[in-house]
């Protein structure tokens, strides 16, 4: 086909897409663009002076750390979670259910404060830790606290459509063949719900590596210890470095894209893995 | 190989042959409501439990001072701007991907998803890049004395950025799945364009649509990140409310921080109860596609 669009009787296409286009470029691309734009007034090795300091490298280190390790802890409890939810009975499970997008719901700014409450020497949950040498807020393991929080429901809502999904002939099959309950979950559940379980973690570290309000009050945001990636942007930012800031949402921002297209790859693969299986 | 299958049958009161042991079940169970307790219940509850630590009194006197009151107007001010705006657009991005077919439709929809996985940070950095003192337009701005970084403006812009997606990406699969037939038949009926739009597709789409209005907006009153950056923080002028929580924080004043903070839990709250009614609402009827997350 060598038009641009195939005939349709339906009116308001120009429209449509001409609206959708010119606010996309307002509103997206062209303030996108003028991040990368403002980099290029650097050159390249004043580009990676800046974006390789020991500070912004242990931003880096932070940020990726914490965010890998929440996302990580996410995909093992968010595989449960969406489990008993599809597989059991129990009270209350409607509520529960519903209140596991809470975390999507709730500023970020609200989580911040909340976590950080619990979790200070003197809250519901530190003063129990504390004593026992596990000290969570103001440090790095207060950013990873934070960072499970938001990417709680990624997993579970990934996940859970699949199980519900699933042919429960294919585990009766398995069970008939001889197959105990753990070896029908390792070799016929799990791999069929694998490609959404990697999605749902894709998601969840891709959201976890940008988050900044539930961070910043729970992390102590001490440079080269508890300090994250987007806080650092900010701090250039009020001291007037904008070529700073800018060359660091440069990174941010690359590293988003990349995240994104595995992103896409991932749901794809998710989505031709589910529809062989029917 | 054995030779002799299992029993096909079981006897009542047996455990299924493809479920697990009762304990096993009990402990998955425990375990999973353990992990949602800790990480989603009990930060929860701390919100409301802080702010009304100090009694109705405080906590009443937290919400209606003046500074809360001027936060909770521009909070409400951003998000009647920014929801309607992308209510248009999501409508028009859906009409054109899900009823018409044209080249770079997927790279199309992958742009809509953009702002989704941009660090709030950064979004609001690239209004500050163009708009700001020393952005692209600064100066023209500043000549005309118009100012949109630092003021309520620029929050407008932070909010619509971090919120485009979301009432598009709802509509987009849910159009897609209903086709383009009964929109077809309209037009061999004689309807114009916004006939169909308002006799046809709208009652097709309104609890999707519905569903993505819920979540824009919850986003749009919570927003942190990106309007931090813009707002300047200018108490009683340009604070939201999730600043306003930041101010007050702190300021260790954290009893006023948590009162301010429960609005916007009960906000998340009864998005979530919405939520929960429009999906029931999108489930009893079976021809409307599921929305999927």
């Amino acid at each position: 086909m060598s038009t641009f669009r195939q005939h349709s009787v339906l009116p308001g296409f120009n429209l449509a897409l001409g609206f959708t286009l010119l606010y996309l470029s307002l509103i997206v691309l062209i303030p996108i663009s003028a991040a990368f734009v403002r980099t290029a007034e650097l050159t390249l090795p004043e580009f990676w002076d800046v974006v390789t300091t020991p500070r912004v490298l242990a931003s880096y280190r932070l940020t990726f750390g914490a965010s890998f390790a929440a996302a990580l802890l996410n995909a093992i409890f968010g595989l449960l979670v969406a489990w008993v939810l599809v597989r059991y009975h129990f009270p209350g499970k409607k509520l529960i259910d519903a209140l596991v997008d809470l975390p999507f719901a709730l500023p970020t700014a609200v989580a911040g404060i909340a976590l950080t409450a619990l979790y200070a020497g003197n809250g519901w949950l530190g003063q129990y830790l504390e004593p026992l040498g596990l000290k969570v807020a103001f440090t790095p393991a207060g950013v990873f606290v934070a960072l499970t929080f938001i990417g709680l429901p990624f997993v579970v809502r990934t996940v859970q459509p699949v199980l519900e999904d699933l042919e429960p002939e294919l585990e009766e099959a398995a069970t008939t063949l001889g197959a105990n309950r753990l070896q029908t979950f390792l070799r016929v559940i799990f791999p069929a719900i694998f490609p959404a379980l990697i999605t749902g973690f894709a998601l969840a570290f891709a959201r976890a590596i940008g988050e900044y309000g539930s961070v910043i009050f729970i992390a102590g945001n001490m440079p080269m210890i508890s300090e994250i990636t987007p806080l650092l942007i900010i701090t250039k930012l009020e001291q007037y470095d904008y070529a700073g800031a800018t060359a660091l949402a440069v990174v941010m921002l690359v590293i988003s894209f990349v995240l994104l297209l595995i992103i896409n790859l991932l749901q794809w693969w998710s989505r031709s893995r589910s529809s062989s299986s029917v | 190989m054995t030779a002799i299958a299992p029993p096909l049958s079981v006897p009542s009161g047996h455990v299924r042959p493809v479920e697990e042991s009762a304990w096993v079940r009990r402990s998955l169970t425990g375990l999973a409501l353990a992990f949602l307790t800790l990480f989603l219940f009990v930060p929860l509850i701390s919100v409301f439990y802080e702010a009304l630590r100090k009694g109705w009194d405080v906590y009443i006197a937290a919400i209606t001072e003046p500074d809360a009151v001027s936060a909770i107007q521009l909070t409400l001010t951003a998000a009647a701007i920014a929801v309607p705006l992308n209510l248009v657009f999501g409508v028009a991005a859906a009409w054109a991907v899900a009823k018409f077919e044209f080249r770079g439709k997927n790279l199309l929809v992958t742009l809509i998803d953009l702002p989704f996985s941009v660090s709030p940070v950064v979004s609001g950095l690239i209004y500050v890049l163009i708009f700001g003192l020393q952005g692209w337009l600064g100066p023209w701005l500043e000549e005309h004395d118009i100012k949109i970084i630092f003021a309520v403006p620029g929050i407008v812009l932070a909010t619509l950025f971090v919120t485009v997606p979301f009432i598009a990406r709802e509509l987009i699969p849910l159009m897609q799945s209903q086709g383009a037939e009964e929109e077809e038949a309209a037009v061999v009926l004689g309807a114009n364009g916004w006939q169909i739009f308002f006799r046809v597709t709208l009652p097709n789409i309104k609890w999707g649509l519905l569903y993505g209005v819920i979540l824009c907006n919850a986003r749009a009153m919570g927003e942190f990140g990106a309007v931090s950056v813009v707002s300047g923080h200018i108490r009683g002028s340009t604070n939201t409310l999730p600043l306003h929580v930041e101010i007050l924080y702190n300021e260790y004043n954290f009893t006023a921080a948590f009162a301010v903070a429960s609005l916007l839990a009960l906000l998340a709250l009864v998005t979530l109860a919405l939520k929960t009614i429009v999906e029931s609402k999108t489930r009893e009827k079976p021809e409307t596609a599921g929305i999927q997350e």
